[in-house]
């Protein structure tokens, strides 16, 4: 057995070494193997990690700053952008932060509606992460299968707003435009047709000997390192911690609902794996509620100095042209204070934190992001693995270069 | 029935086929094109739904990915480039062999798009040469299929010497790359 | 443990001279000193269940002169459910707050983050380089004083619309 030290710079070393001959080799930041762009400057001896030295902030893209320069409904395509895997999600996210800032209450129907349009961002970005997983092991045929229920997903997005994966959805105070039939229609068919798809999916990996020898044991962490690390989302639950947004501190109606918080035991990469699988179901088992107990009533609140007017009227009344003026322009009056929110992203606790001194745009908007704060336990989850199961460990853990580099 | 290319213009006679020679290169050229996938954040999301099933970038000689630059055709550069990456990519495109394409996916390969901001590259044109721009936040898999069919028509109709003229030192030059001999 | 318990225990932790308020979210917030931060953080770690550092940012405000710079850090209870945010007042000339890193792991980069934003000088911080933006940039971007936007973009140069 090794020895784990910490260097003074806080990075963990390895000390064993097997002949002394230690090469360095540099990961990244354009890798195949990657997916993104982080890059790693490692120690290895043989194939065995020493130690590990990530830089990041290669897509940093001044996400904080530019929303101190937009209106609010002008970040929400910004949010988009920080786990585009799931941008629904972000979106949505958003727009409850600004409707607690300025005391917006919105109508049953509109939680119910984005309860479902989260859950599916919520299955999609697993998805993309646990094919993934697949593909790193040397499986391509899941990810095929993956992603062509995927496209089903970004079909069922583009009838809600047009878009496939940065997808500016709905409105501060609820949506654009309610779920016409055609997605209805989709959706029913997405429910019917999605759970066999997935069983296959599933039963390609989970119980698959080969599969299981490779990621039981890569990149293992304990629940109370986890929790050091700030960790969320489904890498926290692998590791053991049930902590979870959408039931810790309920949002849009999570309550009204019945799932399970599937939780892992060793916090290695086939525990996350097996999490994300889980949640999928849940996901699913949520939508299918979600549709059955669908309140009637409207599709947004009745906000007329946030919520854009319908077109017609526009051209019609005095009082729909000057709201819609004023929101367009980024006129709208919003309560000076600050408030925290946050959601359960598709990868942990996505926060916001929004200062607003009552002008046009934020005075400050801090996005609190999963990833960029479990993504800096990595160098401790790989030291003393071999490389192939570094690489592992990276794509089960979800980072999302958009969401991480802000 | 599967869309084999058609043959290029040539004399046709019992057993045997006549046509020059930078259109026989031109036609191997275009159909075996590698691509590099150089993703860096939401296209590269869309690149893969075009490498899957549904899409289907394989239809167009483009399967093989290659991640390696020194064994690649065309450089896709999908997503945002910022100043830190950008050293990167001009080093990336340094080592691929002539001939070589670069098709610019997405609004930040192209412009910079809606970031602009003090840590993004406003378009890669500022560092290296651009065949096609493919705009779009992102653009829809079917677009980044019609930029590729665009490299494909650049590739079949390209000259033989285009690359050893004196204009296109000059165009490296002013990116200050060197012409790889 | 509600809000108003909690304040007591703050209170007396730093001898009634942190600044509480609960505001309307129901978010406890407590305005305290760089040098009360450590101490207080550990008693609230330790003593109170607040094991989970869910955030740390910072913001600036240039009219407030003597303490321009506010470091924000967001802590959770997680067997409670309850949230405490704590604020430190920081003056440009004398922007050194403590580090949590001995405290958290999590903070490691959060800090760097902050550095890098706001030129905050974490003390104590094992490795405070920048971490997001390039080694060689020579300010802080996220101050108010400097702009946003690219100074190289030559296309948007439109004096009625853009800049």
């Amino acid at each position: 057995m090794s020895e784990l030290t910490i260097k003074s710079t806080g990075q963990m070393i390895s000390t064993e070494t097997i002949d002394g001959d230690i090469a360095t080799l540099n990961l990244g930041p354009t890798h195949p193997a990657t997916h993104g762009i982080f890059q790693n400057i490692l120690k290895v001896d043989g194939e065995r990690i020493l130690s590990a030295e990530p830089t990041i902030g290669y897509i940093h893209r001044a996400f904080e700053k530019l929303a101190e320069r937009r209106p609010y409904n002008q970040i929400t395509p910004i949010t988009d952008r920080l786990n585009y895997c799931s941008s629904p999600i972000n979106n949505i996210g958003w727009h409850m932060t600004v409707e607690k800032l300025a005391g917006i209450e919105v109508p049953k129907r509109v939680d119910y509606m984005r309860v479902i349009v989260m859950e599916l961002a919520r299955i999609a970005d697993h998805l993309v992460c646990n094919s993934v997983i697949g593909v790193d092991t040397g499986a391509l045929t899941g990810f095929t299968y993956m992603f062509q229920e995927r496209e089903k997903i970004y079909e069922l997005y583009e009838e809600i707003c047009g878009a496939r994966l940065t997808t500016n959805l709905g409105r501060i105070g609820g949506f654009e435009r309610d779920f016409n039939d055609i997605f209805h229609a989709k959706l029913n068919a997405f429910l019917k047709e999605f759970p066999a798809n997935f069983d296959e999916f599933d039963r390609l990996l989970t119980r698959n000997r080969i599969f299981m020898d490779r990621v039981i044991g890569a990149g293992p962490i304990t629940a109370e390192r986890a929790v050091e690390y700030s960790f969320s989302g489904p890498n926290l639950r692998a590791a053991g911690l049930d902590y979870d947004v959408r039931v810790m501190n309920p949002y849009s109606s999570y309550q009204d609902f019945d799932f399970s918080i599937p939780v892992g035991k060793d916090g290695d990469t086939y525990d996350r794996f097996v999490v994300r699988q889980e949640e999928i179901r849940q996901s699913l088992s949520i939508i299918r509620q979600a549709l059955d107990k669908m309140p009637a009533g409207d599709f947004h609140a009745n906000v007329p100095e946030f919520y854009l007017p319908p077109k017609e009227e526009v051209y019609r009344s005095m009082e729909s042209l000057i709201y819609h003026f004023k929101i367009v322009m980024g006129e709208t009056t919003i309560p000076a204070g600050e408030v925290y929110h946050s959601v359960e992203g598709a990868n942990g606790e996505l926060g916001y934190y929004l200062v607003s001194d009552g002008g046009r745009t934020p005075y400050r908007l801090h996005f609190r992001r999963p990833c960029f704060i479990y993504y800096q336990a990595y160098p401790e989850m790989i030291v003393d693995s071999v490389l192939s199961d570094a690489i592992l460990t990276m794509s089960s853990m979800n980072v999302i270069a958009g969401e991480l580099d802000a | 029935m599967v869309n084999i290319v058609e043959s290029p213009e040539g004399v046709e006679g019992q057993g045997f086929f006549a046509t020059s020679l930078d259109k026989v290169i031109g036609l191997a050229r275009a159909n075996s094109i590698w691509p590099l996938p150089f993703a860096t954040s939401c296209c590269g999301i869309e690149f893969m739904a075009t490498m899957g099933a549904n899409y289907d970038l394989a239809r167009f000689g483009s399967e093989r990915l290659a991640f390696t630059p020194r064994q690649t055709d065309l450089l896709m550069v999908m997503g945002t480039i910022s100043k830190k990456m950008a050293p990167v990519l001009k080093q990336v495109y340094d080592q691929m062999a002539e001939p070589k394409w670069v098709l610019s996916v997405g609004a930040c390969a192209c412009s910079g798009g809606i970031f602009d901001t003090y840590s993004v590259l406003q378009g890669i044109d500022k560092v290296i040469p651009v065949d096609v721009y493919v705009p779009g936040c992102p653009p829809r898999p079917e677009q980044i299929i019609e930029g590729l069919m665009k490299i494909q028509e650049l590739a079949k109709n390209e000259s033989l010497r285009r690359r050893d003229t004196d204009e296109y030192a000059k165009m490296l030059e002013s990116y200050n790359i060197e012409q790889a001999k | 443990m509600n809000n108003e318990i909690l304040m007591a225990s703050i209170l007396e932790q730093t001898n009634n001279t942190a600044v509480c308020s609960v505001d309307q979210y129901d978010m406890l917030n407590v305005n305290i000193q760089a040098n009360q931060l450590i101490d207080l953080v550990e008693s609230l770690k330790n003593k109170q269940g607040f094991i989970y550092l869910t955030d740390i940012c910072a913001a600036h405000y240039p009219e407030r002169v003597g303490s321009e710079f506010e470091v924000i850090y967001h802590l959770h209870n997680l067997v409670e459910n309850q949230r405490v945010r704590l604020k430190v007042g920081l003056s440009e000339s004398e922007i050194n707050v403590p580090t949590l890193t001995g405290l958290f792991a999590g903070a490691n980069w959060m800090e760097r983050e902050t550095f890098d934003f706001y030129g905050v000088n974490f003390v104590g911080h094992p490795d405070l380089r920048r971490i997001l933006n390039m080694d060689d940039m020579d300010y802080h971007p996220l101050r108010k004083q400097y702009a946003l936007e690219d100074e190289t973009r030559t296309d948007k140069n439109d004096t009625f619309f853009g800049r």
